[in-house]
């Protein structure tokens, strides 16, 4: 797999001791006994607190890192007044000082070194200067050559959003995230095209005060955004009414009043049949369709032979069972969520299968209600003041043009340009990566090693040695969250309000923040117009001081409220309300779809099912790790250092596997895992499926905690479909056999 | 005074924030833990149940490790909290031996090592940070002799369990199931 002009360096090809490790352990110092002597201060108030907000994941939790008076960081706890975590984290959240305190960390610039006859590459240190010069000197070829547009940026996260802002000055608007076309973008499109409104993040579901909660595949609880949990188990202590749709018994299922373990693929014939018992059995609330919706005669029409009874033969849910759950979906209603999810590129009907979900909402009064979905709203931050972008020739949006609704870049098309065979009309030449591990969030391996051997330069940067700088030419190392200014947050919610990130402690080694080497690679390309300023605080307190507080009052505060202004949280009964589609009504009928050539209401298409002996792959989350991003950090992989196969103890007996025994996977297309992985026997998994949790099976030695720890999902995800309407990813249609003989793979 | 802990079964969903935050707060070392979290799973598919503790020392009435420690540093403090005088321990392992439930180990620097309820932060009135760090407030902490805390309230109004009653330790880590 390894390919010859970019060849994977192993960090580990770095001597161990080139690095100068400036180690500092955490340290509460004295002595155990000290806490039970009264003249002891209470620890919690010894410590200097800096605010922050956490990057663990997207979530964004406002927190306070504590200090000690040595300067260790000794622990982060959410802050009270925050609306994303009220004072509470998430295990990643909490255990974010790992991510401060791993020893793996990238700690100086990285300079791919060619292997002379034959020899592997190397990386060899380097200084800021010089892998700053370096990427600078590539920009101005790139844009000489080719013109900027073929420079592309493949971002996550806060660090993404600096070097968006370099890449827009610098001329290219070719950028894209994983997190639209290989996670939720078809949930965006599809209640985008019935509520005329992203779901965006924080998703606005109102759990808190809900009475039914409908999760398809959506495993809150196992995915810890944070407050969606706080306000299940707030539900739960209210008696909420949960129906998990799902092939596993995920804890949240475990949790559930209706459990329907679903046969995989088949959800959209559930949802239709719901439609229609909630229609044919008049279920719904007449004035508000009437007032609020358009295309119910249409729809009704469409559902009229998707019967429960018809649905049971596609899904293996019993009929009186959709029936039931529909009542209560009704029952509750407008109190009721049909949950979009959040990781939704499934089987390439995934808009579609999101039009379903917002449809049910849509039949059921759900959006802008109390226990529906709540009406959100964010503050705009000022811009500090710079000259215009110039406007390149092509971006993301030429890039994915195949693709009508795509309205994020896909990283996918950015990456089939970047491959010389593949038949784009425009054509990438060299990336920017900053923040995702790309060989863990890009499926089909195989051509992303095509795409990244045909590119003639490879910029990313990280904090961690993930896979992806493995193919770098220039590592540059970023350093954590908890030490550097970044954007203020500002996120939609229930309550408008802005946190602060500053930085608690010094950069460890010789990591600096993203908003410096941006800086510093815009004054090398002319650009220091852009970048007026000297420390990124500048920015910050000047946007503050017009939003009326200051970056004296924000470290005080770490987290600002502000009044709404778009009017209230809900929509009043029988309230005039123009929903922002084309009709200005919640579209059962989706006239944008029709526009555009696509079904206007979604259908039911069979995909591929398992041949004998193969099972389909199922991924998803462990709540304490964040993908590939966490499974190195020392608090986090103490929790759980690997994944693990579940098998249904049927499948188990019949391939005769043991607990914890170890296997490798093998694809439909004949691919097998890198790693071998270690067999879990449970009765929580159907037995057409296996399941694992996203993120292991790490290729980088340098990553000392997980290397080679579990195998990776996405090494078997070399099918993918893809969503005719936005372009996203479907993943969930690769079956995957067991190799039980370890020597026949490992000779 | 009678400090105890109900953990609600039906909200926990496992995540393990309690142990990260313990091992943060008390510097637990690299590879132990005070506190963990237990699945376990019931019936056959798709008939199945699973329940999800998070486990520690249960700060017992009667408690074997205390008995059985030949310096006295295992010792029952104010509000029934067992604790280790580490400075007393000589890490015989005694009580590693006498504890049911597998709540203690050694400590690299020696002596023996156990939840503490975080009696330092429960004397400066604050809760054990496991309590409150989880973000499903699934786990009540408080004083059981008095009739109108929270966690009195939690016990008497719902179903209840311990874990291993046959022990005979009278454990003080209340289950709500
Ligand atoms: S949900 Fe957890 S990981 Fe995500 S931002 Fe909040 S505390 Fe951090
Ligand atoms: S933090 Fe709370 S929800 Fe998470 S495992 Fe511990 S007790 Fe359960
Ligand atoms: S749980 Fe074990 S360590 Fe804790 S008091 Fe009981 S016997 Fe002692």
């Amino acid at each position: 797999m390894r390919t010859n002009r970019r060849q994977f360096i192993k960090i580990s090809a770095l001597g161990a001791g080139g690095l100068a490790a400036v180690t500092s352990t955490t340290s509460l110092g004295g002595s155990f006994l000290g806490i039970f002597d009264s003249a002891d201060p209470g620890r919690d108030i010894d410590f200097k607190r800096t605010a922050t907000y956490c990057e663990v994941c997207f979530w964004k939790c406002a927190a306070w890192t504590n200090v000690d008076k040595e300067g260790n960081i000794v622990k982060i706890i959410g802050n009270d007044d925050d609306p994303h975590c009220n004072g509470r984290l998430c295990p990643r959240g909490t255990g974010g000082v790992g991510m401060y305190n791993d020893s793996d960390r990238l700690k100086t610039p990285l300079i791919r070194v060619k292997g002379e006859n034959g020899a592997e590459d190397t990386f060899r240190e380097a200084s800021w200067k010089e892998a700053l010069d370096l990427i600078a000197s590539k920009m101005k070829g790139i844009k000489e050559k080719y013109g900027a547009e073929s420079f592309a940026l493949l971002k996550h996260g806060s660090s993404g959003a600096h070097f968006e802002h370099l890449f827009k000055a610098y001329g290219s608007d070719t950028i894209g995230e994983p997190a639209y076309a290989q996670c939720r973008g078809p949930r965006e499109q599809g209640f985008g095209a019935t509520f005329g409104s992203w779901v965006g993040s924080p998703e606005p579901t109102d759990i808190r005060d809900t009475k039914c909660l409908v999760l398809i595949g959506s495993h809150i609880g196992e995915n810890m955004h944070n407050t969606q949990v706080q306000e299940l188990a707030e539900a739960i202590d209210k008696n909420v009414t949960i129906i998990t749709v799902d092939p596993r018994l995920s804890t949240v299922a475990s949790k559930s009043q209706h459990w329907l373990p679903i046969k995989p693929a088949t959800d959209i014939a559930l949802m239709l049949a719901w439609m229609h018992v909630i229609i044919y059995d008049e279920l719904y609330d007449d004035k508000y369709i009437k007032k609020y919706t358009y295309g119910f005669d249409e729809l009704k029409q469409h559902v009229k032979n998707y019967t429960p009874e018809w649905a049971y033969g596609i899904t293996t849910i019993e009929p009186t069972v959709i029936r039931e759950t529909a009542r209560k979906m009704a029952d509750a209603a407008p109190a009721v969520i049909i949950h979009p999810g959040r990781h939704v590129v499934w089987y390439g009907d995934d808009t579609q299968r999101e039009r379903a979900m917002a449809i049910l909402n849509g039949l059921l009064g759900s959006w802008g209600k109390r226990g529906g979905f709540y009406l959100k709203e964010k503050v705009k931050i000022p811009k500090y003041p710079q000259p215009a972008y110039p406007h390149p020739k092509w971006g993301w949006e030429e890039v994915s043009e195949d693709f009508p609704l795509a309205q994020m870049g896909l990283t996918n098309e950015i990456i089939r340009s970047s491959i010389p065979e593949e038949n784009t009309k425009h054509k990438v030449k060299a990336w920017f990566v900053s923040g995702t591990n790309l060989p863990k969030s890009i499926p089909d391996t195989k051509n992303l090693e095509k795409a990244l051997d045909s590119i003639e330069f490879l910029a990313v940067c990280d904090t961690m040695p993930m896979d992806v700088t493995g193919y770098a030419d220039v590592v540059l190392p970023e350093c954590t969250y908890l030490e550097r200014y970044d954007k203020l947050r500002s996120a939609t919610n229930r309550e408008p309000s802005i946190a602060l990130r500053a930085p608690a402690v010094k950069p460890k080694y010789n990591s600096k923040p993203s908003w410096w080497m941006a800086k510093k690679l815009g004054e090398r390309l002319g650009l220091e117009a852009y970048f007026d300023y000297n420390d990124y605080s500048e920015v910050i307190d000047w946007q503050l001081r017009k939003l009326g507080s200051s970056l004296k009052e924000m470290k005080r505060l770490g987290v600002k409220k502000f009044d709404r202004t778009s009017g209230p949280l809900y929509i009043a009964d029988g309230e005039d309300y123009e929903f922002a589609t084309n009709t200005g009504k919640v579209e059962l009928y989706s006239t944008e779809l029709a526009d555009l050539g696509f079904d206007p209401m979604p259908k039911y298409t069979a995909h591929p099912e398992p041949e004998q002996g193969f099972y389909r792959l199922i991924y998803g989350r462990a709540p304490m790790h964040t993908f590939s991003r966490t499974s190195n950090n020392p608090n986090l992989s103490e929790l759980r250092d690997e994944n693990k196969l579940w098998v249904n103890p049927k499948v188990a007996k019949l391939w005769s596997l043991k607990n914890d025994q170890k296997i490798y996977l093998k694809n439909q297309d004949g691919v097998v895992t890198t790693f071998p992985i270690k067999v879990r026997i449970t009765e929580r998994i159907r037995w057409d499926s296996i399941y694992m949790v996203h993120g292991f099976g790490n290729a980088n030695k340098k990553l000392s905690r997980s290397y080679g720890k579990g195998a990776s999902d996405t090494e078997m995800i070399t099918n993918v479909m893809i969503d005719p309407i936005m372009g996203g990813t479907g993943m969930r249609g690769n079956f995957v056999t067991f190799i039980i003989d370890l020597k026949s793979v490992e000779s | 005074m009678r400090y105890a802990m109900a953990i609600d079964t039906k909200k926990c969903v496992g995540c393990s924030d309690c142990v990260v935050a313990c091992q943060t707060e008390n510097n637990v070392p690299e590879g132990f833990c005070r506190d963990w979290v237990t699945e376990s799973v019931s019936g056959t598919y798709p008939q199945v149940e699973i329940e999800l503790r998070s486990e520690r020392c249960n700060h017992c009435e009667d408690a074997p490790c205390v008995r059985c420690c030949p310096t006295g540093a295992s010792q029952i403090v104010d509000g029934g909290i067992v604790i280790v005088e580490h400075d007393e321990c000589i890490g015989c392992g005694a009580c590693i031996e006498s504890c049911p439930y597998d709540a203690r180990y050694v400590h690299p620097e020696g002596y023996v090592d156990k939840c503490t309820f975080c009696l330092h932060r429960v004397t400066e009135g604050l809760q054990p940070a496991c309590v409150s760090v989880c973000p499903t407030k699934c786990m009540y902490f408080g004083d059981i002799d008095d009739p109108n805390s929270e966690i009195s309230n939690m016990l008497k109004t719902r179903k209840q369990k311990t874990l291993a009653p046959e022990a005979g330790t009278n454990p003080h880590i209340f289950y709500l199931v």
